[in-house]
């Protein structure tokens, strides 16, 4: 009744354009009206999984909790089991023991499935550990990312923002190929 | 002769062996705990570390002492400001600089509101281990409000390097005191609730109650320190045994108990906090004037030695000690962090238990992993 809520500027969502011109450039209309749908469906129920190596993980755990509740943006729960989630948060540094392990957890996510890399650890290995000896030096270099969210951590604002990034993201893509993987 | 506590684990070809995380809500992070099983109960919990070692004690050799700072928030970043706090006594210890009064007691009010925070923290996580998922959000939900704070002075909600050697970064805000007795004044009211939320409830009194049982003479031999230390009657707390900053000024109890179990080591996080909001009240409304630091030169150099301080982190006792040969980086810097030596003692105090209580004493420890790997 009396609660306004703000939404996001139009001209503040223009930085990353090209998802949405990839989009518009030609698909026939049956396709893309399927594609809307499960695209409305899929990036309003992104689940993540609970995997926090370190200090992101306590501004994920915020990001989900009483004040910034982002269960309003669809990523309604956490999931304890990789089959189950549809979008890998890496929040922490990864060190070379744990490499087999994210790779396993990435495998075992179903299909379609999407990676965020919170924080500077994730995103390029760290603002003091990218260094060290047993620091991998950004995740991906084994498993492709979806979206970076820099900040060492970063405000569970900024985890909201990089959603809605996830969000635009999906919802630009075909159904004919779901995780479609940049080639590098 | 006194009896020696041993910890020898001898391992069957046929022991039915699962492996708990490194990925497992339960573990606080990244930390794989080997359990050995019969039937449902556990035989010996084997911990495996090491998933997120990240080198920082190699990385120190590298950096100057106002660098280290800002690694040593990572180690337990729950408690980012007692970790600074260590090496910043340490450095000014070595130079013997006296630091202003006005920074030892904003330094001592940040310590218990950071150990504040983390309880909480903590209070949330142990609820959601056990399957009450209502702590987290009430836990939270107060937590935020002492982030504010954390925010408005320092900029940072999480890990704000806040000391630095000689004094502090930057002066308080001017709204700092009075928001902060306004979040005593709300946490007051707000922490009764906790007790009405969980520690009353049956279903937790049953699944904690009685387990886990750690004697004062297993604490005093595995070095385990801080609440879980004191719940077994071991009295380590160094804010009362050694004073640093200005708790020498405060009058405060160090809450001792004698039982052991798991319920107490909830028990004691609990009353800790009403113990830190009375520091925090004797404190806030006397600090003094002054200069928020003291006159340091830009390049520190230690003298020729070795240095050691500890300090009373949320989680225990956390020591630095420091080799330097003269220069601006020191030889070796080695840390003595709580969570290592506690969570070492959960094969002692969990074998023999079942499996869903192995959660339980994981969680009563309240560990937290990059502290122990480092």
């Amino acid at each position: 009744m009396g609660i306004k809520i703000k939404s996001m500027k139009n001209e503040d969502f223009l930085d990353n354009s090209t998802l949405e011109t990839l989009k518009e450039t030609g698909d026939n209309f049956f396709l893309t009206t399927i594609d809307d749908i499960v695209n409305w469906g899929r990036s309003n129920s992104v689940w993540p999984l609970t995997f926090a190596t370190s200090c992101c993980g306590i501004e994920m755990m915020a990001a989900g909790a009483s004040r910034h509740d982002f269960a309003r943006f669809g990523i309604e729960v956490y999931r304890a089991s990789p089959r189950q989630a549809d979008v890998l948060v890496v929040a922490g540094t990864i060190v070379h023991k744990m490499v087999p392990i994210l790779l396993r957890l990435y495998d075992q996510m179903a299909d379609p499935k999407y990676v965020i890399a919170m924080g500077a650890c994730a995103v390029s290995g760290g603002p003091f550990f990218y260094n060290s000896y047993s620091v991998l030096r950004g995740v991906d270099q084994v498993i492709p990312v979806d979206v970076y969210i820099p900040g060492c951590p970063p405000r569970p604002e900024a985890l909201l923002y990089g959603v809605m990034q996830l969000q635009r993201k999906i919802k630009s893509k075909s159904i004919t190929n779901p995780n479609e993987v940049e080639e590098k | 002769m006194k009896e020696v506590i041993q910890d020898i684990i001898i391992r069957n070809s046929d022991d039915y062996i699962i492996n708990m995380g490194p990925q497992h809500p339960s573990t606080h992070g990244v930390l794989r705990l080997e359990l050995s099983l019969q039937g449902e109960k556990v035989k010996y919990v084997v911990p495996h570390i090491g998933y997120i070692h990240r080198g920082i004690e190699k990385m120190c050799e590298r950096d100057t002492y106002q660098q280290i700072i800002h690694l040593t928030d990572r180690f337990d970043y729950l408690s980012a400001h007692m970790n600074n706090e260590a090496v910043c006594l340490n450095v000014e210890n070595a130079l013997e600089v006296e630091v202003p009064e006005r920074v030892k007691y904003i330094r001592t009010i940040l310590d218990e509101l950071n150990r504040l925070a983390s309880h909480q923290l903590w209070w949330c996580a142990f609820g959601m281990d056990l399957g009450a998922l209502t702590t987290f959000f009430y836990g939270l939900r107060d937590r935020e409000v002492i982030l504010d704070i954390f925010e408005e002075s320092f900029g940072s909600r999480l890990l704000h390097s806040f000391n630095t050697p000689g004094g502090l970064m930057h002066d308080i805000h001017p709204n700092f005191q009075k928001r902060t007795k306004e979040f005593i004044k709300y946490f007051r009211k707000k922490l009764p609730e906790y007790d009405q939320l969980l520690s009353n409830n049956v279903i937790f009194q049953m699944r904690t109650k009685g387990i886990g049982y750690m004697s004062k003479e297993v604490a005093i031999s595995y070095g385990v320190t801080g609440p879980s230390g004191r719940a077994s009657g071991f009295s380590c707390d160094v804010r009362k045994n050694h004073p640093y900053s200005a708790y020498d000024k405060v009058d405060f109890k160090e809450i001792l108990d004698t039982t052991g179990d798991t319920f107490t080591r909830y028990k004691l996080r609990i009353a800790e906090m009403w113990e830190s909001m009375n520091i925090i009240e004797q404190l806030i409304d006397n600090i003094p004037e002054g200069d928020y630091t003291a006159k340091m030169k830009p390049i520190i150099k230690l003298p020729v030695g070795e240095y050691y301080q500890r300090v009373e982190t949320s989680r225990g006792e956390m020591g630095v000690f420091i080799i330097s040969d003269g220069n601006k980086f020191p030889v070796r810097v080695k840390f003595r962090t709580p969570n290592f030596a506690n969570l070492f003692v959960l094969n002692k105090i969990g074998s023999g238990n079942k499996i869903a209580d192995i959660v339980a004493i994981s969680g009563s420890l309240d560990l937290v992993i990059p502290d122990i790997d480092r």
